[in-house]
C-alpha cells in the first residue's frame, strides 16, 4: 500500500520536476529568440519591402561582376546582387577563400542611413559549387537563376 | 569486374537483411528455435557481403577507375593514396555505403556475442537491426548507388574537395558513423523488448556497453570535426553552432542521458519506461541527422552540394522508424512494470536530474535548429538562429548540470544525505573558490559569468576525484588498504570518475576559448613586426611552394616572447588546381595552456597604401584543453567498458547480498 503511495509520490516529484525545467527553458528560449534570429532578404526584398536601418539581417545573392573595390586598409565594397535589384556592400575584414566576382555570396550586417549594407560577417562556403540556399531560392524568385553560376553542373 | 562484384554483393546484403529482418522475428513470436537461429548466420553473411561491397569500392578509388561515376565525381589520379582511400567515404554514396558496412558490423557483433543472451531477445534483436538495415540498403542501392558506370570513361577524375583532403576529416566520418549508428543498437534492443513486453536489469547490462561504445566513438567523431574546423577552415574558431554539428551534437546529449537512466534499469529496476523511450529517441536523432545532412535541408556551412529526392526517402524511412517505434511504446509501455521507489534525494534522483537537464539542453538545440524549418513552413519567411540563442539557452541549463554533476556520484541510492555529500565535498568548494578568485585577478575583461563557471569547473574536476579519494579512503587509511580498495574498485568506477573529469576539462576549455579569445587582422608586410597578445610577431617572408596536388603561399612568420624565439609559424594558403579552389592552412603553436594561431589571407594593402599580406591572428587561450578532455572522456568510456560485469553481461542471478563495492574481483 505504502509502496504505491510513495511511487506516486515519486512520479509526482518527478512530473514537477520536469515542469520546472520545461518552464526555465521555455522562458529561456522565448527571451533568446528575441534578440539571436536573423531573418534573410535578397537585394529584391529590400527594394520592395524596404527594411528599416540598423537592423541585424542576413542578405544574400551574387557578387556583382566588376564591382569589388579593394580599399587600404582591408576595406572592400562589392554590390550583392539578384539581377533583379543591388545593394552596395562594405565589409571590413578577411575575404572567406571563396569569395569571388559572379559567385553566391551571404552577408550578414546592417543597413546605414545611406543605403549601404555595413556586412560584420561574410559567411564562408565550402564548395566551389555549392550555393547558399538562400540565395538559389531568392534568384529563382526573381527569375535569374542561372545553373552554371550556382549548382554544379548535372554529371 | 571488381565493380560488379561489389555491386552485386551490395544487393546480396539487401537480401539477408531481408531474411534477417523477417525469419528469426517469426520464429521468436512463434518460439521455433530453428527460425530464430537463422538470425545469427544471416547477420554475418549481410556483414561480409558488404565488406566485400565496400572492398570493391575502396579498391575502384585506389587504381582510379574513372569509369566509375563515383571515383570521377570525387578522386583524381595525382591525389596521396591516404585520400584515394578516405575519399570512399568522403562524398554521399561512399558515406553511405560505410553507414550500412558499420550497421551489418553491430547487428553481426551481437550475432557472434550475443550467445548469452535469451534466444528470443537475440533473435529479435537481430531482426530489427536487419529491419534497419533493409531500409538503408535499399536508399543506397536505388538513389546512391556508388557502382554506377559512366561511359565512355573520363581521363581523369574532379578530384577530391581539398578541405577534405585533411587526415583530421578523413577518421571524422568514420567515427560518428560508428557513434550515430551505435545507437542502433539501444533502438534495437529497446523495440525488441517492447515486442516482448518484457525490461529487466539483464536488458539494460545489455545495452549499456553498446551505448557505451556508440558514445565514446560519438564523443570522438564530434571532437575530430571540431579539431579539423579549428584548423583547416582558418576561421580560428572550434564550434559554430551550426546545423550540422547540432545534429550530430543532439544524439550525443540524449545519449549520454541514455548511458545514465540505463545504470538506474540496471541497479534499481527503475525508470525503465523513461529509458526505453530514451532508446529510440536518441537513434531517432541520428536518423534525423542523417536526414538533415544529407537533405541539404537546412543552410549550413558545412552542407555540400546534395539532392532533394534522397531527402524525400530518407524523410519516409525517418516517418516510419520513429512513427512505428513511438507507437509500439505507446501500446506497450503501459504494460511494464516499474520497479525500485526512491526518494527525491538519492543516486536514482542525481541521475532523474541529469536526463531532465540533458533533455531539456536537447529539446533547446532541437528548437533552435529546426526553428527556421517550421517558420518557413509556417509564413514563408526565411531566418537563421544564431549562436546567441544556443548561448542564451544551452549554457544556463548546462550550468546547474555541472554542478550537480559533482554531487550525484556521492549520493547513496534509494535515500540519501544531501549534506553529508555536500560536506564531503568540502575540497572541492574549496578549489573553485580558489580557481574563482584566480580567475577573477586574471581575467579582466571578458562576460562575468565565465568567472564562477571557470569555479564551477574546478568544482566538478575536484569533485569527481574526491567522489574516488572517499570509496578508496585516500589518507584517512594506511596506504595499503586505500591500495587494496583502489584495486578493488569497479572498473566502471574508474570510467565514471575519469569521464566527468574529462568533462571538467572540456568545460574549462569551452569558457577559456570563448571568453578571453583575442583576435587580429591586419596587413603586414616583409619584415614587419608587432605585438600581439603579449608576444612580438615579426612577418619574415613568403615563399611559393609546390605541394603533391597544389601549389601554395608560405609565410614565415615568427613568435617571440621577452626576446626569446618561441616558434616559427608558416601558415600557407593552396590552391588546387584540379578543383579550382583555394584553401587555408592555419599555423598554430600550443603551450597545452593555449594556442597561437595564424591564418593567411588574400594580398591586400596597408593603411599607407602599400602591398602587403592579410594575416590573421588569434590568442586561443585554454583551446586544446577541449580535445584533450574529450580524449579524457573517451578514456573514461573505454575503462568503463573494460569492467568485467559488462563483458560477462549475463544475466546472473544476484548473489546471495554481496556488499555492492567487493563483489567484482580484482582480475
Amino acid at each position: 500500500m505504502s509502496g504505491i503511495a510513495s511511487r506516486k509520490k515519486r512520479r509526482l516529484y518527478i512530473v514537477c520536476l520536469g515542469l520546472l525545467c520545461l518552464g526555465v527553458a521555455t522562458s529561456l528560449v522565448l527571451t533568446a529568440f528575441e534578440d539571436s534570429i536573423v531573418f534573410f532578404y535578397s537585394p529584391t526584398d529590400i527594394a520592395e519591402k524596404g527594411l528599416e536601418a540598423d537592423r541585424y539581417v542576413r542578405i544574400g545573392g551574387l557578387v556583382e561582376e566588376g564591382s569589388v573595390e579593394r580599399h587600404p586598409g582591408n576595406r572592400i565594397e562589392f554590390v550583392v546582387t539578384d539581377f533583379s535589384n543591388r545593394i552596395p556592400v562594405t565589409y571590413s575584414g578577411i575575404l572567406p577563400d571563396l569569395f569571388r566576382e559572379g559567385q553566391g555570396v551571404v552577408a550578414e550586417g546592417k543597413l546605414d542611413g545611406d543605403q549601404i549594407f555595413v556586412a560584420q560577417e561574410i559567411l564562408a562556403k565550402h564548395d566551389e559549387n555549392y550555393m547558399p540556399k538562400e540565395v538559389a531560392e531568392a534568384l529563382q524568385k526573381s527569375g535569374q537563376w542561372k545553373p552554371e553560376s550556382g549548382e554544379a553542373p548535372p554529371r | 569486374m571488381i565493380v560488379e562484384i561489389g555491386h552485386f554483393a551490395l544487393v546480396l546484403a539487401l537480401v539477408a537483411a531481408c531474411v534477417q529482418g523477417s525469419v528469426p522475428l517469426v520464429g521468436a513470436q512463434r518460439n521455433r528455435a530453428d527460425w530464430m537461429a537463422i538470425g545469427t548466420p544471416s547477420a554475418l553473411l549481410q556483414f561480409i557481403f558488404l565488406a566485400v561491397s565496400f572492398a570493391c569500392l575502396t579498391y575502384a578509388y585506389v587504381v582510379s577507375d574513372f569509369s566509375v561515376v563515383n571515383v570521377m565525381a570525387n578522386s583524381h589520379s595525382q591525389k596521396p593514396l591516404l585520400y584515394k582511400v578516405t575519399g570512399v567515404w568522403g562524398n554521399h554514396e561512399g558515406s553511405m555505403l560505410l553507414w550500412v558496412l558499420i550497421l551489418a558490423l553491430f547487428g553481426a557483433l551481437v550475432a557472434l556475442f550475443g550467445g548469452n543472451l535469451p534466444a528470443g531477445l537475440k533473435a529479435r534483436v537481430i531482426s530489427v537491426q536487419g529491419w534497419i538495415g533493409i531500409a538503408f540498403l535499399a536508399f543506397t542501392l536505388f538513389t546512391s548507388n556508388p557502382f554506377e558506370r559512366i561511359f565512355p570513361p573520363p581521363l581523369d577524375g574532379n578530384d577530391l574537395n581539398p578541405l577534405l583532403q585533411d587526415p583530421g576529416l578523413a577518421f571524422h566520418p568514420p567515427m560518428l558513423y560508428v557513434g550515430y549508428v551505435g545507437f542502433s543498437m539501444a533502438f534495437s534492443f529497446a523495440v525488441a523488448a517492447l515486442i516482448e513486453g518484457r525490461i529487466d536489469a539483464a536488458w539494460a547490462r545489455w545495452v549499456r556497453p553498446w551505448t557505451l561504445v556508440a558514445w565514446v566513438f560519438l564523443t570522438g567523431g564530434i571532437a575530430l570535426g571540431s579539431w579539423w574546423a579549428y584548423y583547416e577552415l582558418g576561421w580560428g574558431g572550434w564550434w559554430f553552432w551550426d546545423p550540422v554539428e547540432n545534429v550530430s551534437f543532439m544524439p550525443w546529449l540524449l545519449g549520454t542521458a541514455l548511458l545514465h537512466s540505463a545504470i538506474v534499469v540496471e541497479k534499481r529496476e527503475a525508470l525503465k519506461i523513461w529509458t526505453v523511450l530514451l532508446a529510440i529517441l536518441t537513434f531517432s536523432l541520428s536518423l534525423l541527422g542523417t536526414f538533415i545532412v544529407r537533405s541539404g535541408l537546412l543552410t549550413s556551412v558545412h552542407a555540400f552540394a546534395t539532392d532533394p529526392e534522397r531527402g524525400v526517402f530518407i524523410l519516409i524511412i525517418l516517418l516510419i522508424t520513429i512513427g512505428g517505434s513511438l507507437a509500439l511504446f505507446a501500446i506497450r509501455a503501459p504494460q511494464m512494470r516499474s520497479g525500485g521507489i526512491f526518494a527525491p534525494i538519492s543516486r536514482e534522483g542525481g541521475l532523474v536530474l541529469n536526463n531532465l537537464l540533458l533533455a531539456t539542453a536537447t529539446a533547446t538545440v532541437f528548437l533552435g535548429t529546426l526553428y527556421p524549418l517550421f517558420v518557413e513552413a509556417l509564413d514563408g519567411s526565411r531566418l537563421t538562429v544564431g549562436p546567441p540563442f544556443f548561448d542564451a539557452t544551452f549554457v544556463p541549463i548546462m550550468l546547474p548540470l555541472i554542478a550537480a554533476c559533482a554531487v550525484g556520484p556521492l549520493l547513496a541510492w534509494k535515500r540519501a544525505d544531501l549534506a553529508g555529500a555536500l560536506g564531503r565535498l568540502k575540497f572541492a568548494a574549496g578549489a573553485g573558490i580558489l580557481v574563482l578568485l584566480a580567475t577573477l585577478m586574471f581575467a579582466d575583461d571578458g562576460p562575468w559569468l565565465a568567472i564562477p563557471a571557470m569555479g564551477l569547473a574546478a568544482w566538478l574536476f575536484v569533485g569527481a576525484a574526491s567522489e574516488w579519494a572517499e570509496r578508496v579512503k585516500l589518507f584517512r587509511a594506511p596506504f595499503a588498504e586505500t591500495r587494496r580498495r583502489a584495486a578493488h574498485l569497479p572498473r566502471s568506477a574508474y570510467g565514471m570518475t575519469i569521464a566527468h573529469m574529462g568533462l571538467a576539462i572540456v568545460m574549462a576549455g569551452i569558457i577559456g576559448a570563448s571568453a578571453w579569445k583575442q583576435e587580429e587582422i591586419l596587413v603586414m608586410q616583409n619584415g614587419e613586426s608587432i605585438v600581439f597578445a603579449g608576444y612580438d610577431v615579426t612577418f619574415l617572408e613568403m615563399r611559393r611552394i609546390q605541394g603533391p596536388n597544389y601549389v601554395a603561399e608560405r609565410a614565415s612568420i615568427r613568435v617571440e616572447q621577452d626576446g626569446e624565439q618561441i616558434a616559427v609559424l608558416t601558415p600557407e594558403k593552396r590552391f588546387y588546381p584540379v578543383q579550382g579552389m583555394p584553401t587555408t592552412e592555419a599555423a598554430i603553436h600550443t603551450t597545452w595552456l593555449s594556442d597561437i594561431y595564424i591564418a593567411l589571407g588574400d594580398e591586400g594593402e596597408t593603411n599607407a597604401g602599400e602591398a602587403g599580406w592579410v594575416v590573421r591572428l588569434y590568442y586561443e587561450p585554454l583551446v586544446p584543453w577541449l580535445w584533450v578532455g574529450s580524449l579524457v572522456m573517451m578514456i573514461g568510456g573505454v575503462v568503463s567498458l573494460s569492467d568485467r560485469r559488462l563483458r560477462v553481461g549475463a544475466p546472473q542471478p544476484k548473489p546471495a547480498k554481496a556488499p555492492s563495492g567487493q563483489a567484482v574481483p580484482a582480475e
